[in-house]
């Protein structure tokens, strides 16, 4: 689904270039559920731009969902991103003056679907998240946790292959952040590839697989993918092997 | 998308009043002084008779002076003598002819509630309303016979039989102008004339003439213009001597109705001209001129240089205006770059953006321009109070309404593009924080 083999990103000014991400390999599976942890300041953000697309990289290689993406134009980048990955922010980054269905519909409208497609679309992402009675309420008539569970409908309607969330319930509190990562697990469990940043060692030891990043690199991952047995609470703490993550 | 655009545009109007309020009258100040002027100014340059203008030419001949040219540029004359507008006219080479010129008479109405007052008219030739078309409400013009015998006829314009018969049919009634009765023959409807074009010597926005006699009868009746009349030697005493001199304060025109009529009445001026060197007239080199319509208010300057430089002035005040726009689409913009951020990182590619934000500077445009024509409709209003010269080019028509809001809109759309620009460059990853 995600491959980075020995990839590069140097941010360079005229007196300093600064290794973010060095030798960086990577090989998310489909149906995956995938935390990526590390400390501030490691190159997990730069890891999450590059693989959403929001972002270029300086040297090696990335693979996404089987399309080589160096190269690829502005056009043709924001296309991949449009059909191929839902996005999840901590801050939910939903917008304030549309309502909710509205909303939904950004990435639809760009992706060209039919009035009616979109309709569908909006009605069952919302419907799933439980909040199907609220389409015309406004952002700011809602909790954290409803307000993150439409960033989750708005990921999930154009029916992503990738799902990125960064810190998805860093703004939560514990309550909501359960219901939250609970919806995450189902989407999974339905087979959308999950690739989640996270602080939190809990969120983590919740996914099939950990990877660890520091100074630009991966240091500590799960070399095999563990799927997710429903029920068994099995976590994926990293294993402190050093090869490369299961490229 | 470019209704989901243009929805977006009218959203984030309201989302912030004052700064929309800030562009939008800005935008419509602007806008609003610049149409002010400029419509004056496109309707003072306009072809008045679009659909012959090419065909009537005024007709000038170089009379004057050997030691000195009329103007110091070399052009001739603006009108002819007396001598040349009757041999002209007696000759009759155009497809139709008119010498003319402005005459003011006092009126004694029939009426006794009204007291006597001066009337400002036309003295000219039957072919006058054949090629210069005033539309009739009553009667016609007069005959050429009547023409020919110096007949007291005369045609009155709408506004004067308004004031003298009450708007009723007063054909065969007669109007006693300077102690003479004159036989109406016919009576004008409602001239829709911008500016008289057709005498610019005596200013193009006067009000419309009062009446038409015969040129013959108020040659016969020793009636002297009450226009321009300029003389480069003393005419002598007299009225015979007058006529006979060589000041120069008619007016004529001919309308040629093709290319070919064209140059066979050039070709006849200048061997006018010739024949009259040979008796001792026109000490000057050739210098006739024959032109149209348009040719000749631009020769006369119609649009003045200070109606252009005041246009020029409204037109750099409305790029003050864009300029202040601009300072403001910027500060729009930045603000909303967490939603350009997050539309991107939904599938917005650069192009989607740019149409987005560029289509809200239209919308911002267009509302400037919607307020921007009814601050025109004011201003124009105001000069038509002020200048009452202006009042017949002091309108909006419907070409300058189109002008006013695409200019508006253009405008913004022009000032939008920086700010657009910067706007699509936005780093969605910088925005996001992901």
């Amino acid at each position: 689904m995600l491959k980075m083999t020995h990839l590069q990103m140097v941010y360079r000014t005229h007196l300093i270039e600064t290794h973010a991400l060095r030798d960086f390999s990577i090989h998310v599976r489909e149906g995956e559920f995938v935390a990526v942890t590390g400390p501030s300041g490691s190159g997990k953000t730069t890891f999450l731009n590059i693989a959403g697309l929001l972002e270029e990289f300086t040297g090696g290689e990335y693979w996404l969902d089987g399309v080589d993406v160096r190269g690829l134009n502005d056009n043709a980048r924001s296309k991949l991103r449009n059909e191929k990955i839902g996005f999840i922010f901590q801050s939910f980054n939903l917008i304030p003056d549309l309502n909710l269905f509205d909303n939904v519909d950004v990435p639809l409208r760009y992706r060209g679907f039919a009035a009616a497609d979109r309709k569908k679309r909006i009605e069952e992402s919302l419907t799933r998240v439980g909040l199907s009675s609220r389409m015309k309420h406004y952002p700011s008539e809602l909790s954290g946790g409803q307000q993150q569970r439409v960033a989750i409908a708005r990921a999930l309607a154009g029916s992503p292959r990738l799902l990125m969330a960064d810190e998805p319930t860093g703004n939560l509190d514990s309550l909501m952040a359960r219901g939250v990562m609970e919806l995450l697990e189902e989407v999974n469990r339905q087979g959308t590839t999950i690739v989640m940043v996270t602080h939190d060692p809990e969120l983590a030891a919740r996914a099939h697989r950990n990877v660890h990043v520091i100074d630009g690199q991966v240091t500590d991952f799960d070399e095999e993918p563990r799927l997710r047995k429903s029920g068994s609470g099995e976590s994926g703490v990293g294993s402190g092997l050093k090869a490369p993550a299961s490229v | 998308m470019f209704t989901y655009y243009l929805q977006l545009g009218l959203r984030s109007l309201r989302r912030n009043p004052i700064l929309t309020a800030l562009m939008v009258i800005g935008i419509a100040l602007g806008i609003a002084a610049s149409m002010t002027t400029l419509t004056v100014m496109h309707l003072m340059g306009s072809d008045p008779i679009p659909w012959k203008s090419d065909k009537l030419h005024y007709v000038q001949l170089d009379s004057w002076s050997a030691d000195d040219s009329f103007y110091s540029n070399g052009r001739p004359p603006d009108q002819v003598t007396y001598r040349d507008a009757q041999a002209l006219m007696e000759a009759g080479k155009a497809d139709k002819q008119a010498a003319m010129f402005k005459l003011s008479l006092p009126i004694q109405p029939e009426n006794k509630d009204l007291k006597p007052f001066r009337s400002l008219g036309r003295v000219t030739y039957t072919d006058f309303f054949g090629m210069f078309e005033p539309p009739f409400k009553y009667g016609g013009p007069w005959s050429r016979d009547q023409d020919r015998s110096h007949e007291r006829v005369i045609v009155l314009g709408k506004v004067m039989n308004e004031k003298l018969f009450g708007g009723q049919d007063s054909v065969g009634r007669t109007v006693r102008m300077d102690d003479i009765d004159y036989t109406i023959v016919g009576v004008l409807d409602d001239w829709k004339l911008r500016m008289r074009y057709y005498d610019l010597t005596n200013g193009p926005f006067e009000d419309p003439d009062e009446f038409f006699m015969p040129f013959t009868t108020a040659i016969d009746l020793k009636q002297r213009s009450t226009g321009n009349n300029s003389c480069w030697k003393s005419p002598g005493d007299g009225w015979d001597a007058y006529l006979d001199s060589d000041c120069v304060w008619i007016q004529m025109w001919v309308q040629l109705d093709s290319p070919a009529r064209l140059a066979e009445y050039k070709s006849f001026l200048d061997s006018y001209v010739g024949e009259q060197k040979k008796l001792g007239r026109f000490p000057r080199p050739l210098n006739n001129r024959l032109l149209d319509v348009n040719a000749w208010m631009a020769d006369q300057e119609v649009v003045s240089r200070d109606v252009q430089v005041q246009t020029g002035l409204a037109f750099a005040f409305l790029i003050v205006c864009l300029v202040n726009t601009v300072g403001l689409l910027l500060a729009k913009f930045t603000r909303k770059s967490g939603e350009i951020g997050l539309r991107r990182a939904l599938g917005a590619s650069r192009r989607e953006v740019f149409s987005q934000f560029l289509i809200e500077s239209g919308v911002v445009g267009l509302s400037g321009g919607i307020l921007g024509l009814a601050l025109t409709g004011l201003g124009l209003l105001a000069v038509r109070a002020l200048y009452s010269q202006y009042k017949t080019v002091a309108h909006l028509d419907w070409t300058m309404t189109g002008v006013t809001i695409a200019l508006a809109v253009v405008s913004a759309v022009l000032a939008g593009l920086y700010p657009t620009w910067r706007a699509c460059r936005v780093q969605p990853a910088a925005q996001l924080k992901i």
